[in-house]
């Protein structure tokens, strides 16, 4: 059976985004300084 | 507690970020290494001591991971990332307080033991919610959250380093930073906590099967098939190859180019260690991605296949070529993140979404037996080759001749896997599982 979701359903969306934002930033920082590392890989 | 149930018009996309939620948290235990020198010198512990916390954490991953399971399926998520978030966090806060007062023992107690259940609980917390909300991408979907735990360290690592460095390595200095990391993963995790839902119906995506079509298999009965052990097999195979190259990269591309005019100092092997996290990480949401594709049994023909292939051309060619050496090990690190991602999706082609987090959870003890079996391999033939005289790419010939012959006993545990035989179905599931 589908989802029945189209009846006035709120706009996810901005929640949608805020969650990914939640991760997403924290993520970047950590692969920010991962890269800073790996390139010491070929600088080094 | 009863399961959260999505309302009409949830998006089946804030469940990702939930389950990463939880994920980056809990991931921050492969950065217990930044702790242990200043433990060491705070507290006056040697080696041995101050790796103690971490390993009483994965053992407690593996054991509340299997025998938490089917409680994690019977409450629902939100209920295991409760769990996770307080035994996590309390970890934490009681390191804090035993790093201040200088009591080892609360430390291995809080971080290993409550923490570890934390970390056991987090880890399966949202696998099962995950495949049910994508029944088209489980392998996508599972590769996400699975990525976040080896992401944690990214994150874990250089912000515990310059926290220390703000605080101060004293015993002080290491309570303060334990104690900010307990409260800020608190407030991480609840944003996964209020966000998880259930789907409100078995077919969540209109034109995709539901997650309950096909096979259902209890977790009980699961481990009772020869599937789940060939799959156990082929987690703990996978996992011990992929270790044997985590637990020495930094000294073995040392000892390869030691001899060579393209020698390796010490911070390009850091940076070498760094592009293997990466490569682990991105192997968890690329391969497992992939598998949605080329389905699961031949994904694991890849890791297992190609990966003694990566074992060999090391073995053989590894010291003449730095390239070479850093691709084939880069490509091992990316099978091994693979084969984590991967499995929860193969456990529901295999048994269902019925259970399948209670049987994910009993597949992890794979990861606690190759946790030590790959470090003890490695370890003990490099020791052992040194003290026969022996150096550079020679320490670990032998060592990469076991993770071939490993990772071949692996590939054949996977031609052995074939659906499960019909007395093992569920023969109504779809109510029990609609609850569960």
């Amino acid at each position: 059976m589908p989802d029945d979701s189209s009846q006035s359903a709120p706009d996810r969306r901005p929640l949608i985004a805020f969650a990914w934002l939640w991760v997403g930033a924290p993520l970047v920082y950590g692969l920010y300084e991962l890269v800073q590392k790996a390139t010491k890989l070929f600088s080094g | 507690m009863s399961p959260p149930v999505a309302p009409p018009g949830w998006s089946r996309w804030l469940v990702p970020p939930a389950a990463l939620s939880v994920h980056l948290s809990i991931g921050q235990a492969y950065a217990w290494s930044v702790f242990k020198p200043p433990l060491e010198s705070a507290l006056n512990l040697d080696g041995t001591e101050s790796a103690l916390p971490f390993q009483f954490a994965i053992v407690m991953l593996g054991l509340s991971a299997a025998f938490g399971g089917t409680l994690v399926e019977r409450n629902g998520p939100r209920w295991a990332m409760t769990v996770a978030l307080v035994c996590f966090s309390s970890g934490l806060l009681l390191s804090a307080l035993g790093a201040e007062t200088k009591q080892f023992w609360l430390i291995v107690l809080g971080y290993g033991v409550v923490g570890g259940i934390g970390l056991g609980i987090g880890y399966i917390s949202p696998v099962s919610t995950l495949i049910k909300w994508f029944p088209d991408r489980p392998g996508m979907a599972t590769g996400i959250a699975i990525m976040g735990f080896g992401g944690g360290a990214l994150i874990a690592s250089p912000w515990s380093a310059q926290m220390l460095e703000s605080f101060g390595t004293d015993h002080s200095g290491i309570a303060q930073t334990f104690l900010v990391l307990g409260l800020s993963y608190a407030v991480f995790m609840t944003l996964g906590v209020l966000l998880v839902r259930v789907p409100r119906t078995e077919k969540p995506v209109e034109n995709a099967p539901s997650a309950f079509e096909g096979v259902q298999v209890s977790a009980n009965s699961a481990v009772r098939t020869p599937q789940f052990w060939c799959l156990w097999l082929v987690l703990c195979m996978n996992v011990t190859a992929g270790i044997g190259i985590l637990e020495k990269a930094a000294p073995m591309i040392t000892d390869f180019f030691a001899d060579s005019s393209a020698a390796v100092s010490a911070s390009a092997a850091a940076g070498f260690v760094a592009l293997l996290s990466a490569a682990n990480m991105a192997g968890r949401i690329g391969w497992s991605s992939t598998s949605d594709l080329i389905g699961r049994k031949n994904i694991y023909r890849v890791y297992l296949g190609v990966g003694a292939l990566m074992y060999a051309l090391i073995a053989l060619f590894g010291d003449s070529s730095k390239p070479l050496f850093i691709l084939c090990a880069l490509v091992i690190l990316s099978f091994y993140g693979g084969g984590f991602a991967t499995v929860p999706a193969y456990l529901k082609d295999l048994f269902g979404a019925y259970q399948v987090g209670a049987i994910h959870g009993r597949l992890l003890t794979a990861w606690s037996t190759a946790g030590v079996l790959g470090p003890l391999i490695v370890n003990w033939i490099a020791d052992h080759q040194k003290d026969a005289g022996k150096s550079g790419p020679s320490l670990y010939t032998l060592s990469f001749i076991i993770m071939i012959g490993l990772l071949v006993v692996g590939f054949v545990a996977n031609e052995f896997v074939r659906p499960v035989d019909a007395r093992h179905h569920v023969p109504e599931p779809k109510e029990e599982a609609v609850d569960a």
